[in-house]
């Protein structure tokens, strides 16, 4: 070709991760979120009141304290981290998958000036932020048990948010991996349950046997557990940023991970 | 810029199918360029070449001046695509979709609005900007669809069988649609596996076969160099028809199964040799199936 294009407005060279891609591939999902927020609402609100209801009015004559916390107020700390995994890791996998292999929305955006990288992280970071919000939800429900407003309680939308990343980045990649939408069953019962009841949430692992106790530590669920309880019940402290790292690290593998992941079978 | 699109030597494989095998390609700025070939001809990976969404196994790529695959998000900012397959989200209105589109597409925030009306008037949607793409019939679904390619006034685009599936009228719509572009001097490059698509819109025509071009010129430079002036079509019973098409393959005749009728080339140059029957001036599809001796649409 004899000269170089020149676009009508001057030629404009674009780079990677550009804010205009992610904010576009986000209103997106702004756009979407406005018809169905009521029922993600409702079942973010609801879920850990029933939770609260549940163990906590069935434990409470049994278990009146965990490690001199009211066990509801333990509870409601706890639930936030349940509530960050279900409102991250979930839409992480079945959005993903239904967006790439059944409406193809994420084939039209990549014929837009958007590359793969700056798709995986503009949907991953959507679902982070709505789970940093919704996080907040167990703590609001367990003011109404008893739990007393906090200023560390400020910190639990960030927690919320970048352990809402990782867990977003990994749902992703999962929905990479797996062929079909039925293989998410395999991770759901044999990593998030096991996940989710192995973090503190309910009960304390100090209990558990040294084996559990040690899976318990690579767990990031457990250290955004602790991460909220610190903050909230006001004992932040030097471990705290030991459990903050190991979040950060956890978000920047899962990351990159579904990049790779998804990003190789996006393009042919 | 006298190409918007330069293909040299591409090859593309998907494991031991070869979709893509060694296509050059030229298209002019400021024509309407048509692929066209039968299915499985390559097309649409052509297509997702061109937009860097599939990766060229050897050769080289040219969108508006830049390099693909290495700034190929520059050349996508600049062409608008409209896919074959149908990608709206069903949960959006036209209006919804088309302000994301804009967004995507770097239109200032300013003249987004702008960009979106403008867009619902050349698809002729703005009586259903707001409703909700479930709710469109087929043929405002895939006229949304070329206008979310034209959101940002693309000097190119892309059209990926664009009337695949339609009805009869729709498909007129979508015609004088694309007509419209070309008269506004955008560059098009339609794939299409229907004659009569490329016959009525391209300025020149591609014929795709096994993933590479074996013949390409103006429509009707194609009939007459493959096709000549006058087909005469026999028709018979079957046993009538071998014998036509025996005689034909004796005496060194072009010719080809046409439906109920073996349809002999070049009819004008027989000189009264050829058998009874009706003379039809030669089409593209005539030029089409002696070239790639397979049948189309």
């Amino acid at each position: 070709m004899s000269s170089p294009a020149t676009p009508a407005g001057g030629v404009r060279r674009i780079g990677r991760l550009e804010p205009a891609a992610l904010a576009g591939v986000m209103s997106r999902d702004v756009a979407v979120f406005g018809r169905y927020w009521k029922a993600t609402t409702f079942s973010s609100v609801v879920q850990p009141t029933i939770y609260l209801l549940a163990f906590g009015l069935g434990f409470r004559s049994l278990v009146p304290h965990v490690l001199h916390v009211k066990y509801v107020l333990y509870l409601s700390t706890g639930v936030v981290a349940t509530a960050v995994l279900f409102s991250s890791a979930f839409p992480g996998m079945f959005n993903t998958f239904v967006r790439w292999q059944f409406q193809r929305t994420y084939d039209a955006i990549l014929a837009a000036p958007v590359d793969t990288e700056e798709l995986i992280t503009a949907e991953v970071l959507w679902i982070s932020l709505r789970a940093g919000v919704y996080g907040v939800a167990p703590l609001l429900v367990g003011f109404a048990f008893g739990l007393e407003p906090e200023a560390g309680m400020l910190l639990v939308p960030l927690i919320g948010f970048v352990t809402g990343f990782g867990f977003a980045a990994f749902g992703v990649a999962v929905a990479a991996i797996a062929k079909t939408i039925d293989n998410f069953n395999y991770i759901t019962s044999a990593v998030l349950t096991p996940m989710f009841l192995v973090a503190g949430t309910f009960f304390p692992v100090t209990n558990l046997p040294a084996g559990i106790r040690t899976i318990a530590q690579i767990n990031p669920l457990y250290h955004c557990v602790q991460l909220v309880r610190d903050a909230s019940l006001g004992g932040l402290g030097t471990a705290d940023l030991g459990h903050a790292g190991v979040l950060i690290a956890f978000a920047v593998v899962m990351w990159r991970l579904a990049i790779w992941q998804l990003g190789k079978r996006l393009v042919d | 810029m006298d190409e918007a699109i330069s293909l040299r030597g591409v090859v593309k494989r998907f494991g031991e199918i070869t979709a893509v095998d060694g296509l050059d390609l030229a298209v002019p700025a400021g024509v309407c360029f048509g692929l066209l070939g039968p299915n499985g001809a390559g097309k649409s990976t052509t297509m997702r070449l061109l937009t860097a969404q599939a990766l060229a196994d050897e050769g080289e790529i040219e969108v508006l001046g830049y390099e693909l695959p290495r700034e190929s998000k520059q050349s996508r900012l600049e062409m608008g695509v409209v896919p074959q397959l149908d990608n709206l989200d069903v949960e959006l209105t036209c209006r919804q979709i088309l302000m994301v589109f804009a967004w995507l597409y770097r239109v200032p925030r300013g003249e987004r609005e702008q960009a979106v009306e403008r867009a619902l008037t050349i698809a002729n949607l703005g009586p259903r900007a707001d409703t909700i793409v479930r709710e469109l019939s087929g043929g405002m679904r895939r006229r949304l669809l070329v206008a979310r390619g034209l959101i940002h006034q693309p000097r190119l685009v892309l059209l990926d069988e664009p009337t695949v599936g339609l009805d009869p009228q729709v498909r007129q719509e979508l015609w004088s649609l694309i007509d419209g572009l070309r008269a506004r001097g955008v560059t098009v490059l339609m794939s299409t596996h229907y004659i009569e698509e490329a016959e009525r819109l391209a300025d020149t025509v591609a014929v795709m076969s096994r993933g590479r071009v074996i013949a390409q010129g103006r429509p009707a430079e194609l009939v007459r160099e493959h096709a000549g002036e006058e087909v005469v079509e026999v028709y018979g019973p079957p046993d009538a028809l071998e014998r036509v098409l025996a005689q034909a393959g004796a005496s060194g005749w072009t010719s080809r199964r046409s439906g109920p009728a073996v349809a002999i080339m070049r009819a004008e140059t027989l000189d009264g040799a050829a058998p009874e029957g009706v003379r039809r001036p030669a089409n593209l599809e005539d030029a089409f199936v002696t070239l790639t001796g397979e049948d189309i649409e």
